[in-house]
Protein backbone atom coordinates (compact mmCIF):
# COMPACT_ATOMS: atom_id res chain seq x y z
CA UNK A 1 0.00 0.00 0.00
CA UNK A 2 2.73 2.40 1.06
CA UNK A 3 4.80 1.56 -2.00
CA UNK A 4 1.88 2.05 -4.37
CA UNK A 5 1.20 5.49 -2.92
CA UNK A 6 4.78 6.77 -3.24
CA UNK A 7 4.93 5.37 -6.77
CA UNK A 8 1.96 7.53 -7.71
CA UNK A 9 3.42 10.56 -6.00
CA UNK A 10 6.62 10.22 -8.06
CA UNK A 11 4.60 9.79 -11.22
CA UNK A 12 2.72 13.04 -10.60
CA UNK A 13 5.94 14.79 -9.66
CA UNK A 14 7.34 13.82 -13.06
CA UNK A 15 4.27 14.41 -15.19
CA UNK A 16 3.19 17.75 -13.74
CA UNK A 17 6.09 19.90 -15.01
CA UNK A 18 5.99 18.06 -18.34
CA UNK A 19 2.26 18.72 -18.76
CA UNK A 20 2.71 22.40 -17.83
CA UNK A 21 5.51 22.69 -20.41
CA UNK A 22 3.60 20.98 -23.22
CA UNK A 23 0.18 22.53 -22.60
CA UNK A 24 1.20 26.10 -21.78
CA UNK A 25 4.13 26.50 -24.18
CA UNK A 26 3.36 24.14 -27.07
CA UNK A 27 -0.36 23.31 -27.37
CA UNK A 28 -2.09 26.53 -26.27
CA UNK A 29 0.20 28.87 -28.24
CA UNK A 30 -0.41 26.92 -31.46
CA UNK A 31 -4.17 26.88 -30.94
CA UNK A 32 -3.96 30.60 -30.30
CA UNK A 33 -1.89 31.08 -33.46
CA UNK A 34 -4.62 29.33 -35.43
CA UNK A 35 -7.43 31.39 -33.85
CA UNK A 36 -5.56 34.68 -34.19
CA UNK A 37 -5.04 34.05 -37.88
CA UNK A 38 -8.83 34.37 -38.33
CA UNK A 39 -9.10 37.62 -36.37
CA UNK A 40 -9.05 41.20 -37.59
CA UNK A 41 -9.58 44.43 -35.68
CA UNK A 42 -13.27 45.39 -35.75
CA UNK A 43 -15.17 48.26 -34.14
CA UNK A 44 -15.56 46.44 -30.81
CA UNK A 45 -12.34 44.52 -30.55
CA UNK A 46 -11.43 41.48 -32.62
CA UNK A 47 -13.86 39.91 -35.07
CA UNK A 48 -13.79 36.66 -37.02
CA UNK A 49 -12.72 37.00 -40.65
CA UNK A 50 -10.99 35.24 -43.53
CA UNK A 51 -9.32 38.52 -44.56
CA UNK A 52 -5.86 37.54 -43.38
CA UNK A 53 -5.88 34.57 -45.73
CA UNK A 54 -7.52 36.34 -48.67
CA UNK A 55 -4.85 39.05 -48.41
CA UNK A 56 -2.24 36.33 -48.78
CA UNK A 57 -3.81 34.74 -51.84
CA UNK A 58 -4.74 38.03 -53.55
CA UNK A 59 -1.28 39.57 -53.31
CA UNK A 60 1.07 37.94 -55.73
CA UNK A 61 4.12 39.10 -53.76
CA UNK A 62 3.05 37.09 -50.70
CA UNK A 63 2.40 33.73 -52.29
CA UNK A 64 5.32 34.15 -54.67
CA UNK A 65 7.56 34.68 -51.65
CA UNK A 66 5.98 31.67 -50.00
CA UNK A 67 6.69 29.41 -52.99
CA UNK A 68 10.17 30.88 -53.43
CA UNK A 69 11.05 30.20 -49.79
CA UNK A 70 9.80 26.60 -49.94
CA UNK A 71 11.70 25.99 -53.19
CA UNK A 72 14.91 27.40 -51.74
CA UNK A 73 14.51 25.33 -48.59
CA UNK A 74 14.18 22.13 -50.65
CA UNK A 75 17.12 23.15 -52.85
CA UNK A 76 19.41 23.95 -49.92
CA UNK A 77 18.47 20.67 -48.25
CA UNK A 78 19.50 18.70 -51.36
CA UNK A 79 22.67 20.76 -51.68
CA UNK A 80 23.52 20.18 -48.03
CA UNK A 81 23.20 16.43 -48.64
CA UNK A 82 25.45 16.48 -51.71
CA UNK A 83 28.08 18.65 -50.02
CA UNK A 84 28.21 16.89 -46.68
CA UNK A 85 27.69 13.20 -47.49
CA UNK A 86 31.30 12.70 -48.70
CA UNK A 87 32.48 14.46 -45.53
CA UNK A 88 30.39 12.23 -43.26
CA UNK A 89 31.68 9.15 -45.08
CA UNK A 90 35.27 10.34 -44.90
CA UNK A 91 35.14 11.05 -41.18
CA UNK A 92 33.53 7.72 -40.27
CA UNK A 93 35.08 5.31 -42.79
CA UNK A 94 38.18 6.73 -44.45
CA UNK A 95 40.29 8.97 -42.23
CA UNK A 96 42.43 7.26 -39.58
CA UNK A 97 40.71 7.19 -36.20
CA UNK A 98 43.44 9.37 -34.73
CA UNK A 99 42.16 12.43 -36.60
CA UNK A 100 38.48 11.50 -36.77
CA UNK A 101 37.50 12.79 -33.33
CA UNK A 102 39.40 16.04 -33.80
CA UNK A 103 37.81 16.68 -37.21
CA UNK A 104 34.33 15.80 -35.93
CA UNK A 105 34.84 18.29 -33.15
CA UNK A 106 35.83 20.93 -35.68
CA UNK A 107 32.42 20.37 -37.28
CA UNK A 108 30.67 21.21 -34.04
CA UNK A 109 32.44 24.50 -33.37
CA UNK A 110 30.56 26.66 -35.94
CA UNK A 111 27.35 25.06 -34.72
CA UNK A 112 27.87 26.25 -31.15
CA UNK A 113 29.17 29.65 -32.13
CA UNK A 114 25.73 30.40 -33.48
CA UNK A 115 24.37 31.64 -36.75
CA UNK A 116 24.58 35.35 -36.01
CA UNK A 117 28.37 35.34 -35.71
CA UNK A 118 28.96 32.97 -38.64
CA UNK A 119 26.56 34.85 -40.92
CA UNK A 120 28.36 38.05 -39.96
CA UNK A 121 31.62 36.31 -40.87
CA UNK A 122 30.25 35.57 -44.36
CA UNK A 123 29.20 39.20 -44.68
CA UNK A 124 32.84 40.20 -44.10
CA UNK A 125 34.09 37.62 -46.61
CA UNK A 126 31.67 38.31 -49.44
CA UNK A 127 31.42 42.11 -49.21
CA UNK A 128 32.73 44.51 -51.87
CA UNK A 129 35.73 45.09 -49.60
CA UNK A 130 35.58 41.60 -48.24
CA UNK A 131 38.24 38.96 -47.99
CA UNK A 132 37.60 37.49 -51.45
CA UNK A 133 37.43 40.75 -53.38
CA UNK A 134 40.40 42.33 -51.60
CA UNK A 135 42.62 39.31 -52.21
CA UNK A 136 41.58 39.00 -55.88
CA UNK A 137 42.36 42.69 -56.36
CA UNK A 138 45.64 42.36 -54.46
CA UNK A 139 46.81 39.58 -56.77
CA UNK A 140 45.71 41.58 -59.80
CA UNK A 141 43.11 39.05 -60.99
CA UNK A 142 40.33 41.66 -61.06
CA UNK A 143 40.33 45.51 -60.96
CA UNK A 144 36.89 46.16 -59.58
CA UNK A 145 35.17 44.22 -56.80
CA UNK A 146 32.70 41.56 -57.94
CA UNK A 147 29.31 42.15 -56.38
CA UNK A 148 28.55 39.07 -54.31
CA UNK A 149 26.97 40.26 -51.07
CA UNK A 150 23.21 40.97 -50.96
CA UNK A 151 22.42 38.49 -53.73
CA UNK A 152 20.65 35.15 -53.76
CA UNK A 153 24.05 33.47 -53.99
CA UNK A 154 25.36 35.01 -50.77
CA UNK A 155 22.06 34.16 -49.10
CA UNK A 156 22.33 30.53 -50.24
CA UNK A 157 25.92 30.27 -48.99
CA UNK A 158 24.82 31.54 -45.60
CA UNK A 159 21.83 29.19 -45.43
CA UNK A 160 23.95 26.23 -46.48
CA UNK A 161 26.63 27.08 -43.93
CA UNK A 162 24.31 27.41 -40.94
CA UNK A 163 22.29 24.28 -41.75
CA UNK A 164 24.64 21.72 -43.34
CA UNK A 165 26.21 20.55 -40.08
CA UNK A 166 22.80 19.31 -38.96
CA UNK A 167 22.97 17.00 -41.98
CA UNK A 168 26.49 15.65 -41.31
CA UNK A 169 25.93 14.58 -37.73
CA UNK A 170 22.92 12.23 -38.16
CA UNK A 171 24.52 10.69 -41.27
CA UNK A 172 27.75 10.07 -39.34
CA UNK A 173 25.77 8.43 -36.56
CA UNK A 174 24.18 5.91 -38.96
CA UNK A 175 27.39 5.30 -40.92
CA UNK A 176 29.28 4.50 -37.71
CA UNK A 177 27.11 1.41 -37.25
CA UNK A 178 27.64 0.24 -40.86
CA UNK A 179 29.84 -2.85 -40.73
CA UNK A 180 32.93 -2.37 -42.93
CA UNK A 181 32.88 -6.05 -43.88
CA UNK A 182 29.71 -5.45 -45.93
CA UNK A 183 31.65 -3.06 -48.14
CA UNK A 184 34.67 -5.40 -48.21
CA UNK A 185 32.49 -8.33 -49.22
CA UNK A 186 30.85 -6.36 -52.03
CA UNK A 187 34.26 -5.22 -53.21
CA UNK A 188 35.63 -8.78 -53.14
CA UNK A 189 32.69 -9.89 -55.25
CA UNK A 190 33.69 -7.32 -57.85
CA UNK A 191 31.23 -4.51 -57.18
CA UNK A 192 32.34 -1.10 -58.41
CA UNK A 193 32.54 1.89 -56.07
CA UNK A 194 29.40 3.34 -57.61
CA UNK A 195 27.48 0.09 -57.08
CA UNK A 196 28.62 -0.16 -53.46
CA UNK A 197 27.62 3.45 -52.90
CA UNK A 198 24.21 3.04 -54.51
CA UNK A 199 23.30 -0.43 -53.24
CA UNK A 200 24.86 -0.51 -49.75
CA UNK A 201 25.93 2.85 -48.38
CA UNK A 202 22.96 4.99 -49.40
CA UNK A 203 20.22 2.53 -48.35
CA UNK A 204 22.00 1.91 -45.05
CA UNK A 205 22.33 5.60 -44.19
CA UNK A 206 18.77 6.49 -45.24
CA UNK A 207 17.51 7.02 -41.65
CA UNK A 208 20.33 9.50 -41.02
CA UNK A 209 19.71 11.24 -44.33
CA UNK A 210 16.01 11.63 -43.53
CA UNK A 211 16.67 12.99 -40.02
CA UNK A 212 19.28 15.40 -41.32
CA UNK A 213 17.11 16.45 -44.25
CA UNK A 214 14.16 17.23 -42.01
CA UNK A 215 16.20 19.32 -39.59
CA UNK A 216 17.98 21.21 -42.40
CA UNK A 217 14.72 21.90 -44.21
CA UNK A 218 13.04 23.18 -41.06
CA UNK A 219 16.01 25.41 -40.17
CA UNK A 220 16.23 26.91 -43.65
CA UNK A 221 12.52 27.55 -44.17
CA UNK A 222 12.27 29.21 -40.75
CA UNK A 223 15.51 31.15 -40.92
CA UNK A 224 15.57 34.91 -40.83
CA UNK A 225 19.15 35.99 -40.09
CA UNK A 226 20.88 34.69 -43.25
CA UNK A 227 18.28 36.00 -45.77
CA UNK A 228 18.03 39.32 -43.94
CA UNK A 229 21.77 39.98 -43.54
CA UNK A 230 23.17 38.28 -46.64
CA UNK A 231 20.20 38.43 -49.02
CA UNK A 232 19.40 41.43 -51.18
CA UNK A 233 16.47 43.80 -51.01
CA UNK A 234 14.77 41.65 -53.61
CA UNK A 235 15.34 38.35 -51.84
CA UNK A 236 11.86 36.98 -51.33
CA UNK A 237 11.91 35.29 -47.94
CA UNK A 238 8.72 34.39 -46.16
CA UNK A 239 9.92 34.74 -42.56
CA UNK A 240 10.83 38.35 -43.36
CA UNK A 241 7.13 38.95 -44.05
CA UNK A 242 6.25 37.44 -40.67
CA UNK A 243 8.82 39.63 -38.91
CA UNK A 244 7.46 42.70 -40.67
CA UNK A 245 3.88 41.98 -39.68
CA UNK A 246 4.85 41.43 -36.05
CA UNK A 247 7.64 43.90 -35.46
CA UNK A 248 7.11 46.75 -37.97
CA UNK A 249 3.45 47.07 -38.98
CA UNK A 250 2.04 45.36 -35.85
CA UNK A 251 -0.59 43.55 -37.89
CA UNK A 252 -0.52 40.46 -35.71
CA UNK A 253 -3.56 38.77 -37.29
CA UNK A 254 -1.92 38.82 -40.72
CA UNK A 255 1.38 37.70 -39.17
CA UNK A 256 -0.41 34.81 -37.44
CA UNK A 257 -1.92 33.73 -40.77
CA UNK A 258 1.53 33.81 -42.41
CA UNK A 259 2.97 31.89 -39.47
CA UNK A 260 0.24 29.28 -39.71
CA UNK A 261 0.83 28.87 -43.45
CA UNK A 262 4.56 28.44 -42.82
CA UNK A 263 3.84 25.85 -40.15
CA UNK A 264 1.50 24.03 -42.55
CA UNK A 265 3.98 23.83 -45.41
CA UNK A 266 6.89 22.80 -43.21
CA UNK A 267 4.85 20.14 -41.38
CA UNK A 268 3.38 18.72 -44.57
CA UNK A 269 6.75 18.45 -46.31
CA UNK A 270 8.28 16.87 -43.18
CA UNK A 271 5.30 14.50 -42.94
CA UNK A 272 5.74 13.55 -46.61
CA UNK A 273 9.47 12.93 -46.06
CA UNK A 274 8.72 10.68 -43.08
CA UNK A 275 6.04 8.87 -45.06
CA UNK A 276 8.22 8.24 -48.12
CA UNK A 277 11.16 7.01 -46.06
CA UNK A 278 8.90 5.04 -43.70
CA UNK A 279 10.49 6.68 -40.68
CA UNK A 280 9.00 7.85 -37.39
CA UNK A 281 9.39 11.29 -35.83
CA UNK A 282 11.01 9.64 -32.79
CA UNK A 283 13.94 8.67 -34.99
CA UNK A 284 14.58 12.29 -36.03
CA UNK A 285 15.57 13.23 -32.52
CA UNK A 286 18.12 10.52 -31.98
CA UNK B 1 37.00 3.08 -50.61
CA UNK B 2 37.34 2.44 -46.88
CA UNK B 3 40.42 2.13 -44.65
CA UNK B 4 40.99 -1.53 -45.40
CA UNK B 5 40.56 -1.41 -49.20
CA UNK B 6 43.19 -0.22 -51.67
CA UNK B 7 42.48 2.92 -53.68
CA UNK B 8 43.95 4.52 -56.75
CA UNK B 9 46.09 7.59 -55.88
CA UNK B 10 43.86 9.78 -58.05
CA UNK B 11 40.76 8.80 -56.09
CA UNK B 12 42.54 9.19 -52.77
CA UNK B 13 43.94 12.64 -53.47
CA UNK B 14 40.81 14.01 -55.11
CA UNK B 15 38.80 12.91 -52.09
CA UNK B 16 41.34 14.39 -49.70
CA UNK B 17 41.36 17.66 -51.66
CA UNK B 18 37.58 17.90 -51.39
CA UNK B 19 37.71 17.36 -47.62
CA UNK B 20 40.36 20.06 -47.26
CA UNK B 21 38.17 22.47 -49.27
CA UNK B 22 35.21 21.64 -47.06
CA UNK B 23 37.10 22.41 -43.87
CA UNK B 24 38.42 25.65 -45.34
CA UNK B 25 34.82 26.60 -46.14
CA UNK B 26 33.95 25.71 -42.55
CA UNK B 27 36.60 27.79 -40.80
CA UNK B 28 37.04 30.73 -43.17
CA UNK B 29 34.35 32.99 -41.63
CA UNK B 30 35.77 32.33 -38.16
CA UNK B 31 39.33 33.03 -39.29
CA UNK B 32 38.31 36.25 -41.08
CA UNK B 33 36.52 37.54 -37.97
CA UNK B 34 39.45 36.66 -35.74
CA UNK B 35 41.98 38.49 -37.91
CA UNK B 36 39.84 41.58 -38.42
CA UNK B 37 39.23 41.94 -34.68
CA UNK B 38 42.83 43.20 -34.49
CA UNK B 39 42.77 45.42 -37.59
CA UNK B 40 43.71 49.04 -36.98
CA UNK B 41 40.97 50.38 -39.26
CA UNK B 42 37.62 52.07 -38.66
CA UNK B 43 35.83 49.77 -41.10
CA UNK B 44 34.86 46.16 -40.56
CA UNK B 45 36.60 45.00 -43.74
CA UNK B 46 40.08 44.65 -45.21
CA UNK B 47 42.65 46.05 -46.15
CA UNK B 48 44.88 45.29 -43.19
CA UNK B 49 46.09 48.50 -41.58
CA UNK B 50 48.20 47.11 -38.76
CA UNK B 51 47.71 45.44 -35.41
CA UNK B 52 45.70 47.03 -32.61
CA UNK B 53 43.85 46.08 -29.44
CA UNK B 54 41.62 49.18 -29.75
CA UNK B 55 38.50 47.15 -30.53
CA UNK B 56 38.79 45.48 -27.16
CA UNK B 57 40.08 48.19 -24.85
CA UNK B 58 39.90 51.67 -26.46
CA UNK B 59 37.70 54.30 -24.88
CA UNK B 60 38.20 57.44 -26.93
CA UNK B 61 35.92 59.71 -28.95
CA UNK B 62 36.71 57.88 -32.18
CA UNK B 63 36.79 54.33 -30.95
CA UNK B 64 34.89 52.44 -28.28
CA UNK B 65 36.32 49.00 -27.57
CA UNK B 66 34.24 46.05 -26.44
CA UNK B 67 35.01 46.38 -22.75
CA UNK B 68 34.28 50.13 -22.74
CA UNK B 69 30.94 49.66 -24.51
CA UNK B 70 28.40 49.47 -21.69
CA UNK B 71 25.54 48.38 -23.94
CA UNK B 72 27.50 45.44 -25.29
CA UNK B 73 28.85 44.35 -21.91
CA UNK B 74 25.29 44.58 -20.59
CA UNK B 75 23.87 42.40 -23.37
CA UNK B 76 26.59 39.76 -22.83
CA UNK B 77 25.65 39.71 -19.16
CA UNK B 78 21.92 39.39 -19.98
CA UNK B 79 22.65 36.52 -22.40
CA UNK B 80 24.62 34.64 -19.75
CA UNK B 81 21.85 35.18 -17.20
CA UNK B 82 19.17 34.06 -19.67
CA UNK B 83 21.16 31.01 -20.71
CA UNK B 84 21.72 30.03 -17.08
CA UNK B 85 18.00 30.10 -16.22
CA UNK B 86 16.99 28.41 -19.49
CA UNK B 87 19.55 25.63 -18.98
CA UNK B 88 18.49 25.10 -15.36
CA UNK B 89 14.73 24.89 -16.06
CA UNK B 90 15.21 22.89 -19.28
CA UNK B 91 17.47 20.39 -17.50
CA UNK B 92 14.98 19.89 -14.66
CA UNK B 93 11.90 19.49 -16.89
CA UNK B 94 13.73 17.67 -19.70
CA UNK B 95 15.12 15.11 -17.25
CA UNK B 96 11.66 14.63 -15.74
CA UNK B 97 10.32 14.09 -19.26
CA UNK B 98 13.05 11.54 -20.06
CA UNK B 99 12.27 9.57 -16.87
CA UNK B 100 8.55 9.81 -17.58
CA UNK B 101 8.70 8.57 -21.17
CA UNK B 102 11.36 5.89 -20.57
CA UNK B 103 10.12 4.39 -17.30
CA UNK B 104 6.42 5.11 -16.77
CA UNK B 105 3.34 3.75 -18.50
CA UNK B 106 0.24 5.93 -18.81
CA UNK B 107 -2.56 6.86 -21.12
CA UNK B 108 -1.87 9.31 -23.98
CA UNK B 109 1.87 8.66 -23.60
CA UNK B 110 2.35 8.51 -27.38
CA UNK B 111 0.58 11.82 -27.91
CA UNK B 112 2.55 13.56 -25.16
CA UNK B 113 5.83 12.22 -26.52
CA UNK B 114 4.92 13.48 -29.97
CA UNK B 115 4.22 16.94 -28.51
CA UNK B 116 7.52 16.89 -26.61
CA UNK B 117 9.36 16.17 -29.87
CA UNK B 118 7.42 18.77 -31.86
CA UNK B 119 9.81 21.68 -31.11
CA UNK B 120 12.43 19.82 -33.20
CA UNK B 121 10.39 20.38 -36.34
CA UNK B 122 8.63 23.67 -35.54
CA UNK B 123 10.56 26.66 -36.91
CA UNK B 124 11.80 28.98 -34.14
CA UNK B 125 9.85 31.90 -35.62
CA UNK B 126 6.57 30.06 -35.12
CA UNK B 127 7.34 29.26 -31.47
CA UNK B 128 8.25 32.91 -30.96
CA UNK B 129 5.10 34.41 -32.46
CA UNK B 130 2.70 31.88 -30.98
CA UNK B 131 4.10 32.30 -27.46
CA UNK B 132 3.98 36.07 -27.92
CA UNK B 133 0.33 35.93 -29.04
CA UNK B 134 -0.70 33.68 -26.16
CA UNK B 135 1.14 35.51 -23.41
CA UNK B 136 -0.19 38.87 -24.62
CA UNK B 137 -3.72 37.49 -24.73
CA UNK B 138 -3.42 35.91 -21.29
CA UNK B 139 -1.88 39.11 -19.91
CA UNK B 140 -4.65 41.39 -21.15
CA UNK B 141 -7.35 38.90 -20.09
CA UNK B 142 -6.01 38.73 -16.53
CA UNK B 143 -5.71 42.47 -16.36
CA UNK B 144 -9.25 43.17 -17.59
CA UNK B 145 -10.88 40.43 -15.54
CA UNK B 146 -8.98 40.63 -12.27
CA UNK B 147 -6.89 43.76 -12.54
CA UNK B 148 -3.70 41.73 -12.26
CA UNK B 149 -0.70 43.12 -14.04
CA UNK B 150 1.67 40.20 -14.60
CA UNK B 151 4.99 41.52 -15.85
CA UNK B 152 6.42 38.41 -17.45
CA UNK B 153 3.44 37.98 -19.80
CA UNK B 154 4.52 40.98 -21.85
CA UNK B 155 7.82 40.87 -23.72
CA UNK B 156 10.49 40.75 -21.03
CA UNK B 157 13.43 38.80 -19.63
CA UNK B 158 11.25 36.01 -18.22
CA UNK B 159 9.21 35.62 -21.38
CA UNK B 160 12.48 35.06 -23.28
CA UNK B 161 13.44 32.42 -20.70
CA UNK B 162 10.06 30.68 -21.15
CA UNK B 163 10.29 30.83 -24.94
CA UNK B 164 13.78 29.33 -25.06
CA UNK B 165 12.87 26.73 -22.46
CA UNK B 166 10.01 25.53 -24.70
CA UNK B 167 12.53 23.93 -27.09
CA UNK B 168 15.52 23.61 -24.73
CA UNK B 169 13.66 20.95 -22.73
CA UNK B 170 13.27 18.82 -25.88
CA UNK B 171 17.03 18.63 -26.43
CA UNK B 172 17.63 17.80 -22.75
CA UNK B 173 14.96 15.09 -22.91
CA UNK B 174 16.62 13.47 -25.94
CA UNK B 175 20.16 13.62 -24.52
CA UNK B 176 19.20 12.31 -21.08
CA UNK B 177 16.78 9.78 -22.63
CA UNK B 178 19.59 8.35 -24.78
CA UNK B 179 21.64 7.58 -21.67
CA UNK B 180 18.61 6.29 -19.80
CA UNK B 181 18.14 3.65 -22.53
CA UNK B 182 21.48 2.16 -21.42
CA UNK B 183 20.44 2.07 -17.77
CA UNK B 184 20.12 -1.32 -16.11
CA UNK B 185 16.61 -1.26 -14.62
CA UNK B 186 17.45 -4.07 -12.20
CA UNK B 187 19.47 -1.55 -10.17
CA UNK B 188 16.27 0.42 -9.51
CA UNK B 189 14.40 -2.76 -8.74
CA UNK B 190 17.12 -3.72 -6.26
CA UNK B 191 16.75 -0.35 -4.54
CA UNK B 192 12.96 -0.77 -4.43
CA UNK B 193 13.20 -4.26 -2.97
CA UNK B 194 15.49 -2.85 -0.27
CA UNK B 195 12.55 -0.65 0.77
CA UNK B 196 13.64 2.51 -0.96
CA UNK B 197 10.72 4.59 -2.19
CA UNK B 198 10.42 5.18 -5.92
CA UNK B 199 11.61 8.75 -5.46
CA UNK B 200 14.62 7.63 -3.41
CA UNK B 201 15.57 5.07 -6.03
CA UNK B 202 15.45 7.75 -8.74
CA UNK B 203 17.41 10.21 -6.62
CA UNK B 204 20.10 7.86 -5.28
CA UNK B 205 20.40 5.34 -8.14
CA UNK B 206 19.13 6.68 -11.46
CA UNK B 207 20.21 10.34 -11.23
CA UNK B 208 23.86 9.53 -10.34
CA UNK B 209 23.96 7.18 -13.35
CA UNK B 210 22.59 9.98 -15.54
CA UNK B 211 24.92 12.66 -14.19
CA UNK B 212 27.28 12.89 -17.21
CA UNK B 213 24.31 13.15 -19.59
CA UNK B 214 22.63 15.73 -17.37
CA UNK B 215 25.78 17.89 -17.27
CA UNK B 216 26.14 17.53 -21.05
CA UNK B 217 22.48 18.43 -21.59
CA UNK B 218 22.81 21.48 -19.33
CA UNK B 219 25.76 22.67 -21.45
CA UNK B 220 23.86 22.08 -24.69
CA UNK B 221 20.80 23.96 -23.38
CA UNK B 222 23.06 26.80 -22.25
CA UNK B 223 24.70 27.11 -25.68
CA UNK B 224 21.39 26.84 -27.56
CA UNK B 225 19.98 29.63 -25.44
CA UNK B 226 23.10 31.77 -25.72
CA UNK B 227 23.04 31.78 -29.52
CA UNK B 228 19.27 31.86 -30.12
CA UNK B 229 17.85 34.67 -32.23
CA UNK B 230 14.74 33.47 -34.09
CA UNK B 231 12.52 32.90 -31.07
CA UNK B 232 14.09 35.50 -28.80
CA UNK B 233 13.52 38.50 -31.08
CA UNK B 234 9.73 38.34 -30.58
CA UNK B 235 9.82 37.98 -26.81
CA UNK B 236 12.50 40.49 -25.94
CA UNK B 237 11.68 43.44 -23.70
CA UNK B 238 13.89 46.48 -23.21
CA UNK B 239 17.11 44.54 -22.54
CA UNK B 240 18.47 42.78 -25.64
CA UNK B 241 20.41 39.53 -25.45
CA UNK B 242 23.76 39.41 -27.25
CA UNK B 243 22.47 37.95 -30.57
CA UNK B 244 19.68 40.56 -30.75
CA UNK B 245 22.13 43.35 -29.92
CA UNK B 246 24.63 42.05 -32.51
CA UNK B 247 21.86 41.82 -35.11
CA UNK B 248 20.81 45.45 -34.73
CA UNK B 249 24.45 46.57 -34.80
CA UNK B 250 25.15 44.56 -37.96
CA UNK B 251 22.08 46.09 -39.60
CA UNK B 252 22.49 49.68 -38.49
CA UNK B 253 25.91 50.55 -37.12
CA UNK B 254 28.68 48.07 -37.80
CA UNK B 255 32.07 48.94 -36.36
CA UNK B 256 35.00 46.55 -35.88
CA UNK B 257 33.91 46.11 -32.26
CA UNK B 258 31.57 43.45 -33.76
CA UNK B 259 34.66 41.53 -34.82
CA UNK B 260 36.01 41.78 -31.29
CA UNK B 261 32.80 40.37 -29.75
CA UNK B 262 32.65 37.60 -32.36
CA UNK B 263 36.31 36.80 -31.72
CA UNK B 264 35.64 36.40 -28.00
CA UNK B 265 32.72 34.04 -28.76
CA UNK B 266 34.83 32.01 -31.22
CA UNK B 267 37.67 31.64 -28.72
CA UNK B 268 35.34 30.77 -25.86
CA UNK B 269 33.49 28.05 -27.83
CA UNK B 270 36.73 26.60 -29.22
CA UNK B 271 38.26 26.38 -25.74
CA UNK B 272 35.11 24.66 -24.38
CA UNK B 273 35.08 22.23 -27.33
CA UNK B 274 38.79 21.35 -27.09
CA UNK B 275 38.44 21.03 -23.33
CA UNK B 276 35.63 18.50 -23.73
CA UNK B 277 37.71 16.52 -26.25
CA UNK B 278 40.62 16.48 -23.82
CA UNK B 279 38.46 15.32 -20.90
CA UNK B 280 36.89 12.54 -23.01
CA UNK B 281 40.30 11.38 -24.16
CA UNK B 282 41.65 11.21 -20.61
CA UNK B 283 38.65 9.12 -19.57
CA UNK B 284 39.50 6.52 -22.18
Amino acid sequence: MEDKKSFNFTFYLLILPVLLWLILLIVLPHIDLFISSFQVDGDNGKVFSFDNYTTFFKNKIYWLTFINTAAYAIGITLLAFVVTFPVAFYLTKVVSRKYASFLSLLLLIPLWIGELVTVYGWMIILGDHGVINESLIYFGIIDKPIHMLYTNISMSIGLLYISMLFMVIPIMTTLESLDDSLIEAASDLGASKWTIFRRIIIPYSMPGITSGGIIVFMLVIGDYVAPDILGGKSSLWFTEQIYNEFLSTFNWGEGAAFGFLLLMISSSIIWAALRISGQKLERVGS
Amino acid sequence: MIRTLPNSPLYKYTYRFYIVCFFIFLVIPLVAISILAFNDSDFIAFPWKGFTLDWFFANTDQRTGLFADDGLVQSIFISIKTAFYVATISTAVGTAAALLFEEEKFRLKGLLYFLALAPLVIPGVILGISILLTSTMAGSYLEQKFGWDIGFLSPSFWLVVLGQFSFGATYVMLLVGARLKKFDRTLEEAALSLKATRLQSIWYVTIPFLRPAIIGAFTVAFLISFSNFNTTIFLIGSDPTLPVDLYSRIKFSSTPVLNAVSFIIVVFITVVALGSLFINRNKK
